[in-house]
């Protein structure tokens, strides 16, 4: 199995807090792998580290099989769409040009940059009006469905999504979680999804990555998860998930 | 009301040293004269020699020694051809004396630049040392007290060994003498039969009611009181209402400038200070010692032509008959026979004309200033505010130069950039620094972190963040910033005519020492107007810059 990201002896501490303490973790390429735990786990630490917004005091975290580049930042960032919690939308831009800012920083036309934007949009199932509108105009929903259009804009080969589904009405979230299943059935990407709700890991994810105190208690495909858990922790943590 | 205003300012450059903040209040607090007559004449053809001007070249920071070589090789030509610059305060028996100087040496042939106006002792002594203004009327009594810091008696060797060691002259004396005096009612003079000031000692039913800073000097109230031994109670009143309660025959003395042009109108007497209690205020032409000697020689021919009575009714012809300073000083030269033929007619301007020119230069000023420090300003935001500590270091620099009094930071520009719009250009722009700088960082600093987060994250260069993210969501801020720089610019620009900028403050300030509300209003009026349309056109520029929901005014406070 290829590994597209890999964390080798990773150590992370906020302060005097440590989050990390020599990790080892390795996630495969084309699937969705869903990083689970409870608050203060690490998951989301560990999410950042993979696009470098945080970095590791020790260890290393190798993406696309090599470390990251410590210049060009930027445009290693370009191939891994990100999206977060809350909204992250820009406030005063469009909901085009939010969605669009990435295009037009690589010097899209205008034509190839609307016509991507269609159809994000439509496999989000955004209507077509909506794209005027600032974020503040939108439902909370359909802010999150923007997150994902714009973190697929360039289509990059990863998907970080930090909780980009929290804080929606159930009925409302399983709409999403069916528009973005369609969505990775129309352009496969290696997905790492943070998230504390195990119904929408188990639904999104093909690979479950537990974590509890800065440990992987078990990091296995999510059949295996579910039947076998590794430890009494991992047992446990599905008690309480659930 | 005061029509000389020498005492009054003598408080705010005591010894050359830092400038108290009611400095420019004070300048203006004095010399309500009012007069619907022209402005003191400052031509465009003044302005273009301002340009030629350019003490800051002189005496300015740069390349001294070459300087010094041109001087040396230049100075005696240059000296021949430039025009002399007469300087005057802000109170109108200051316009007089300047603007009789001023027709005395054109009539001799010299070509004259007036700068009458400048805002009190401060700046126009700044102004003389710095070679931008070669006389200017000033007081013995000034001197004394807030020029030198030896406070020597004037005609003491003293006096003249310092006056010397600052590289000044001091002229022969107009002759008046313009101190504090206690002053009557014609009517209560005649009934009491009071003459001098020990009379009043046989009249304690008398009421007294003195302007407010005389009821507290030493060399006021408490002084006088004591040297008479005067058993009178006296309290504080705003000078001008002290005149009115006198006329109503509410009160019955109180404190006066001795050379008041409203004493002949309201027909008071003066007591004589028959114990000579109050320092003398004689008024003489000041100069640097390097003036030519056949211009101090033309000037000393002025010694002794004003007696106290005359200088009144000078001070009167302006501020009771509304003559202008021109008339008065050409019909005073021509009485005495310093002046053979009628003077020159003065070009007159006409309201419209003066109201477009007085806001062109205003708009010049604050333009550019504005926008100089809104470049550097949000520069210098962007550039720091990475940084906790030099963004604090940066706020508290700005925000020290904002606690310099305006007038004070103007008068400091003249040592090194000279008068004119230079120095005011350059004051603005300092005083514009604070709002943008502030605005800019804390706009910067505090732009949602988890927007910040995804701009890095999703792959933003550092320029890209800034362009695109960073700058918009501080832009309702920034722009409120350099809204209020503009308007406190464009209020703050009318002092600049206190160091000779001209602009809005121009009638400003000619209307205050002539007490006219008209000449006043022609400043004043226009200038409110230009920081309403800045208010108006900001807001503009942020509808067109930033979406409804993130405008400033409509943020919640």
């Amino acid at each position: 199995m290829h590994e597209i990201i890999e964390f080798l002896g990773v150590s992370k501490r906020f302060g005097s807090v440590s989050v990390f303490d020599r990790l080892d973790l390795a996630i495969s390429t084309g699937r969705t792998t869903a990083l689970v735990g409870a608050s203060g786990s690490g998951k989301s630490t560990l999410l950042q580290m993979i696009n470098g917004v945080l970095v590791p005091d020790d260890g290393r975290v190798e993406v696309f099989g090599s470390p990251l580049p410590e210049s060009r930042l930027a445009a290693f960032r370009r191939r891994i769409g990100y999206a977060v919690q809350g909204t992250g939308l820009f406030p005063h831009l469009r909901i085009d040009a939010n969605i669009g800012l990435l295009g037009k920083l690589e010097g899209w036309s205008d034509a190839k940059l609307a016509d991507r934007i269609v159809e994000l949009t439509e496999l989000m199932g955004l209507a077509p009006e909506l794209t005027r509108r600032y974020p503040h105009e939108l439902s909370g929903g359909q802010q999150q469905r923007v997150g994902i259009c714009r973190a697929m804009l360039l289509r990059p080969e990863i998907l970080l999504l930090d909780e980009p589904f929290s804080g929606v009405d159930p009925l409302t979230r399983d709409e999403i979680h069916e528009r973005f299943a369609e969505l990775m059935r129309a352009e496969p990407v290696t997905v790492v999804l943070v998230t504390h709700d195990l119904h929408e890991a188990m639904r999104l994810a093909s690979e479950l990555v537990v974590l509890d105190g800065g440990r992987v208690l078990q990091a296995d495909a999510v059949q295996e998860v579910v039947e076998r858990p590794a430890t009494e922790g991992v047992a446990r943590l599905f008690e309480r998930l659930q | 009301m005061m029509s000389g205003g020498p005492r009054r300012e003598s408080r705010y450059i005591r010894r050359k040293t830092a400038a108290p903040k009611t400095g420019d209040r004070l300048a203006l607090g004095h010399g309500r004269r009012c007069c619907r007559s022209l402005q003191p004449r400052r031509s465009s053809r003044a302005r273009r020699l301002a340009a030629r001007l350019r003490p800051g070249v002189r005496h300015g920071l740069a390349g001294a020694a070459i300087a010094g070589l041109c001087a040396a090789l230049l100075g005696p030509l240059a000296s021949a051809q430039q025009p002399l610059v007469v300087g005057s305060k802000t109170f109108a028996e200051s316009y007089i004396l300047a603007e009789i100087m001023a027709q005395l040496l054109e009539a001799e042939g010299y070509e004259v630049d007036r700068r009458f106006g400048f805002g009190g002792t401060l700046v126009t002594f700044e102004a003389l040392q710095a070679g931008a203004i070669d006389v200017y009327p000033e007081y013995s009594g000034t001197m004394q007290h807030t020029i030198l810091s030896s406070g020597a008696d004037f005609g003491s060797e003293a006096f003249a060994a310092e006056v010397e060691s600052l590289g000044l002259d001091t002229l022969q004396t107009f002759g008046f003498n313009n101190t504090y005096a206690l002053t009557v009612t014609g009517n209560t003079a005649q009934r009491l039969g009071l003459a001098t000031i020990t009379d009043l000692v046989d009249h304690p039913e008398l009421r007294f009611g003195v302007s407010h800073e005389f009821h507290e000097r030493s060399d006021g109230w408490p002084g006088i009181s004591g040297a008479y031994g005067l058993p009178q109670t006296s309290f504080g009143i705003e000078h001008g209402l002290a005149y009115r309660a006198m006329l109503e025959g509410d009160l019955d003395v109180t404190d006066a400038y001795s050379t008041d042009g409203d004493l002949i109108r309201y027909d008071f007497v003066i007591l004589e200070d028959d114990l000579s209690f109050f320092p003398s205020y004689f008024a003489l032409p000041l100069v640097r010692q390097t003036m030519q000697p056949r211009v101090k020689a033309i000037l000393n021919r002025l010694g002794g032509t004003l007696s106290d009575a005359r200088m009144r009714e000078l001070n009167a012809e302006v501020s009771i008959e509304r003559r202008t300073f021109a008339d008065v000083a050409a019909e005073f030269l021509r009485e005495r026979g310093l002046v053979a033929d009628a003077a020159d007619p003065r070009p007159t301007s006409t309201l419209v004309a003066d109201l477009i020119d007085n806001t062109i230069v205003h708009l010049k000023l604050t333009g550019i200033a504005v926008a100089a420090a809104c470049v550097l300003g949000v520069g210098l935001a962007l550039a720091v505010h990475r940084s906790r500590p030099l963004s604090r270091g940066v706020l508290y620099a700005t925000g020290l130069l904002q606690t310099i009094p305006s007038i004070a930071l103007l008068a400091l520009m003249i040592p090194l950039f000279g008068i004119g719009q230079v120095p005011a250009i350059i004051a603005l722009f300092l005083y514009s620094l604070l709002p943008i700088v502030r605005n800019t960082i804390t706009a910067l600093i505090t732009v949602d972190p988890l927007l910040k987060r995804v701009a890095a994250g999703m792959g933003l260069s550092q320029s890209e963040q800034l362009r695109h993210v960073h700058l918009p969501l501080a832009l309702p801020h920034l722009l409120a910033g350099l809204r209020i720089a503009a308007v406190i610019s464009i209020g703050t620009a009318t002092l600049a005519a206190f160091i000779g900028a001209g602009g809005l403050g121009e009638p400003i300030v000619t209307g205050l020492a002539l007490n006219d509300t008209t000449l006043i209003l022609q400043g004043a009026i226009p200038a409110a107007g230009l920081a309403l349309a800045a208010e108006l056109g900001f807001e503009l520029i942020e509808r067109r810059l930033v979406p409804a929901h993130m405008m400033a005014s409509r943020l919640p406070s």
